[in-house]
């Protein structure tokens, strides 16, 4: 469904630019959930933004449902991909009403029966129509996300892309969110690129994953390798051992340069 | 805890009056502080920070603070004059925040902003304060000190920076640290070094801790007793090695709602809220 073969992102020209991210490649099947994993400034996000198209400065071969992009996302690519961002505060526009905001994509995809839509779209998210004129600083953390969710979906695209969809929220809103995601996910048929820093969150929602660190990849995982605790790499592990909480003797184990 | 405590809180209220009426973000919490670590989780809007900052009179605006009492090693801090609690504040009880990118001065090199810390509360010569700067900065296990001494805050990683905190906040040796999600902004790994560098000063030199945040897995794993906070008021205190056999359906609830590295469930509990939690008890 995605490939991805020698990706890199330069930011910057010449000798001040800054390679984000390099030679990358993997693979994503039609109907899966893929992770990627990795610290701040690992580029896992800037690989979700490239294949986007929301950035300059990529190289390398990326091919999405049969389709090889170019510099310029064609309105078929838009139709089938869509991206969730991590601040629902600030992926929302704050003066448009939730009705605006659902209506738009459709609108720009010439979709009939809007509102119907809109109606359906808020019902799956699991909110009531009492929702559709709101604005955005009107409703909560989780149902900001709820409506970004929605707002992805009411084009029913085939690929979600999914950049860190619950750090900015409290774990019991973040449970309700993940089970949204994966209710979504089972209806449609979905693919899930999610993109997080926490690894219980990937291992909850996750069917592979690769691990990334300094814009490289490090490996590429089966799920039950996570589960397990049995990746190949040290930097894997030494990640591992970091989210399994506060251990004395562990800290010193930790190396800063894998 | 068997020794007598050295912050002792009852009956802490705090409210902010609005124009639609009080808003009232700490109901009644009251706990005792000795030398450990006390752990205060709760998700946003539980009042876990603003307890933190009524100790320090840090509360803003038109905040109102009301308590039975809040004592300080004898000096009772509701009707401390502001001299008094300068004298306390940064000395006696300071305060690490989450993000070092907004607390540090980004004008003024590392070094002199620690300095300045411990100048502030003694009468020590810069020459003794810039040695004693630098001693802070390796304890919080900075490889280099002489290049970060004289570094300005944006020339340094967040992980440094909150350890630069650390060190500023060390060097007057107050007898308690309150810190407000002090690694929330930090990786794992990076988390984990800053955390056993607050371990370590608070064991070896005999500090209290107040550890404010929202993750119960690594409050669990860090402090010694944890208050879990909701809707402003303490809903259980335990120890924590033992807070994963909680018994308030709100604790519960929270520990079942975190997805597991090691468990594949279908879908995670949701956290049903007891209306009954938010009354007053």
């Amino acid at each position: 469904m995605i490939s991805v073969q020698g990706l890199g992102v330069t930011f910057g020209h010449g000798s001040s630019g800054f390679q984000a991210v390099a030679d990358l490649s993997f693979e994503v099947e039609r109907g899966e959930s893929f992770g990627l994993v990795g610290e701040s400034g690992s580029g896992k996000t800037t690989v979700l933004r490239a294949i986007a198209g929301l950035i300059p400065g990529v190289s390398g071969r990326l091919t999405v449902a049969g389709e090889t992009l170019g510099p310029k996302r064609s309105k078929r690519f838009r139709h089938l991909v869509q991206m969730v961002f991590q601040d629902p505060f600030g992926s929302l526009h704050p003066r448009h009403t939730v009705d605006q905001i659902l209506s738009e994509p459709a609108r720009i995809h010439r979709m009939n029966d809007i509102k119907n839509r809109v109606l359906r779209a808020l019902e799956e998210v699991g909110l009531d129509s009492s929702f559709r004129f709101r604005y955005p600083h009107q409703v909560s953390g989780g149902q900001r996300q709820r409506i970004a969710v929605a707002r992805a979906l009411i084009i029913e695209p085939e690929i979600v892309l999914l950049d860190e969809p619950t750090s900015a929220l409290d774990v019991s809103v973040q449970a309700e969110v993940l089970n949204l995601l994966n209710h979504m996910k089972r209806e449609r048929g979905l693919t899930y690129m999610l993109v997080s820093h926490d690894l219980a969150v990937v291992s909850h929602m996750c069917d592979r994953l690769v691990v990334m660190q300094h814009g490289r990849l490090v490996e590429t995982l089966a799920i039950e390798q996570l589960r397990n605790f049995t990746p190949a790499h040290p930097y894997t592990s030494q990640l591992l051992r970091a989210s399994e909480g506060y251990d004395r003797a562990a800290v010193e184990t930790l190396e800063d340069d894998l | 805890m068997n020794e007598t405590p050295i912050l002792s809180i009852e009956d802490l209220h705090v409210t902010f009056p609005t124009p639609k009426g009080d808003v009232r973000a700490v109901r009644g919490v009251s706990f005792d502080l000795g030398r450990e670590k006390l752990g205060i989780v709760g998700e946003s809007g539980s009042g876990k920070s603003q307890t933190g900052r009524a100790i320090l009179g840090l509360i803003a605006g038109r905040g109102i603070v009301h308590a039975k009492r809040m004592e300080f090693d004898g000096i009772d801090l509701r009707n401390a004059s502001a001299q008094t609690l300068r004298a306390i504040r940064g000395n006696r009880i300071s305060m690490i925040m989450q993000d070092p990118k907004y607390s540090l001065n980004p004008v003024i090199t590392v070094g002199r902003q620690i300095e300045e810390a411990y100048l502030v509360h003694t009468r020590a010569a810069k020459a003794e304060a810039r040695e004693r700067a630098m001693e802070m900065l390796k304890a919080v296990r900075i490889r280099n000190p002489e290049r970060v001494y004289d570094a300005y805050p944006h020339e340094v990683s967040g992980g440094m920076g909150q350890r630069i905190m650390i060190a500023m906040m060390m060097i007057p040796e107050p007898d308690i640290i309150i810190a407000d999600e002090p690694t929330s902004a930090l990786d794992v790994t990076v988390q984990m070094q800053v955390l056993a560098i607050l371990d370590d000063m608070v064991t070896q030199r005999g500090m209290a801790l107040i550890f404010i945040s929202h993750d119960l897995n690594l409050v669990a794993s860090f402090c010694d007793r944890v208050l879990i906070m909701y809707a402003g008021q303490v809903m259980e205190v335990r120890e924590a090695r033992d807070l994963h056999n909680a018994e308030h359906p709100y604790t519960r609830g929270l520990l079942e709602c975190l997805p597991r590295i090691d468990a594949h469930g279908e879908s995670l509990a949701v956290l049903q809220r007891d209306p009954a939690w938010a009354d007053l008890q």
